[in-house]
């Protein structure tokens, strides 16, 4: 019954498969994780209230804005902008996920969204362009990666006197070159690429002139708006009927 | 409307990061739950998904020092000559250490 309903079935091997595959990446994470727990106590958090914060919130972009706007009483507003802001490209990337995740249960669909960050989403976007589902990496690397955060925020809030700049070693580099290379392995079709090309354009337009941290959504959905209106002729011929439905 | 930051005030904010995270980690696979899957869907699902990591990178690459751009041009190239990621990152990261070490 239920697997009449929700055919895709996580595999525990590819799951294990997933974590070690992303172990590489995870160790630069802890490099990331040690720089905002120094960050964190560094503005005045305790040590254990920095760690708590890497584990339930889990996404590292947003947590160095929220203590950077630390003080002796802190702007609710404004942080929750600011946090939601940073992190509503999570919006898009779980909307990419939605042809393969409503083939799990809810209460599987949303444990696994709680483990959504860049990498792992990269990874399985990527794949699913090239036609394998992969939600393995969601959950697999999505547990390699939260526990190189939480243990590079111990790391920071100990002995973070001890470590050197992350930057002067390139370590802040780590994600970008990482989506980068994400980016750049894909298949691209000419649809992907105008797509793409109109997403660098928006997205620099909207860095330049749009309030913060809006770059990513802006530029994501001018993508988008692309494929909306330009269909592959394959998929048009798939399903004939689809003008009255959209 | 601000929190202070005693010990209770710094869990609550905790609470509320998390819970606006939470959000936004939900919110777009709940959204798409009321919409059919069509191919116009699904074409504009894949365009958006290959430029949400187009509109990380490029405002990233305008943005950085010169060992930023250093790393994401080295991490292009040896990506596009040998399609290994793990090479062409190891790369890039070395690129941007030594351009700031210079």
């Amino acid at each position: 019954m239920t697997n009449a309903t929700y055919p895709y079935q996580l595999s525990a091997r590819k799951v294990r498969a997933e974590f070690i595959r992303l172990l590489p990446i995870s160790l630069f994470v802890v490099a990331f994780g040690a720089a905002f727990g120094l960050a964190a106590v560094q503005k005045g958090l305790e040590p254990l209230q920095a760690i708590l914060m890497s584990t339930t919130v889990f996404a590292g972009a947003s947590q160095f804005a929220a203590v950077d706007m630390w003080g002796s009483e802190v702007s609710l507003i404004p942080l929750i902008a600011v946090v939601f802001a940073i992190n509503s490209r999570h919006l898009l990337m779980g909307a990419s996920l939605y042809p393969m995740l409503r083939d799990l249960s809810p209460g599987r669909r949303y444990s696994l969204l709680l483990l959504l960050t860049d990498a792992n989403w990269a990874v399985s976007a990527q794949e699913y362009q090239s036609g394998k589902r992969n939600l393995e990496v969601i959950l697999g690397g999505g547990l390699v990666l939260w526990v190189a955060w939480i243990f590079g925020t111990w790391l920071g809030v100990y002995f973070g006197g001890l470590l050197q700049n992350p930057k002067t070693l390139g370590l802040d580099m780590v994600l970008g070159c990482f989506l980068l290379a994400m980016a750049l392995g894909g298949k691209k079709s000419p649809r992907i690429l105008v797509a793409c090309s109109i997403a660098a354009l928006s997205s620099l337009a909207a860095w330049k002139w749009l309030p913060p941290n809006t770059h990513v959504v802006v530029g994501a959905l001018a993508g988008g708006a692309i494929g909306f209106f330009w269909l592959d002729k394959k998929s048009e011929r798939a399903s004939p009927d689809e003008e009255g439905a959209a | 409307m601000s929190v202070e930051t005693t010990t209770l005030g710094i869990l609550a904010l905790i609470a509320v990061i998390t819970l606006v995270t939470v959000v936004t980690r939900f919110g777009g696979v709940f959204l798409m739950s009321f919409v059919t899957i069509n191919p116009r869907i699904e074409s504009f699902i894949n365009t958006m998904a290959s430029s949400v990591l187009i509109a990380i990178i490029v405002p990233m690459a305008f943005s950085g020092d010169a060992g930023s751009v250093a790393a994401l041009s080295v991490t292009a190239v040896i990506m596009l000559a040998t399609r290994k990621p793990l090479p062409a990152i190891a790369a890039g990261i070395a690129a941007a250490g030594l351009v700031r070490y210079l």
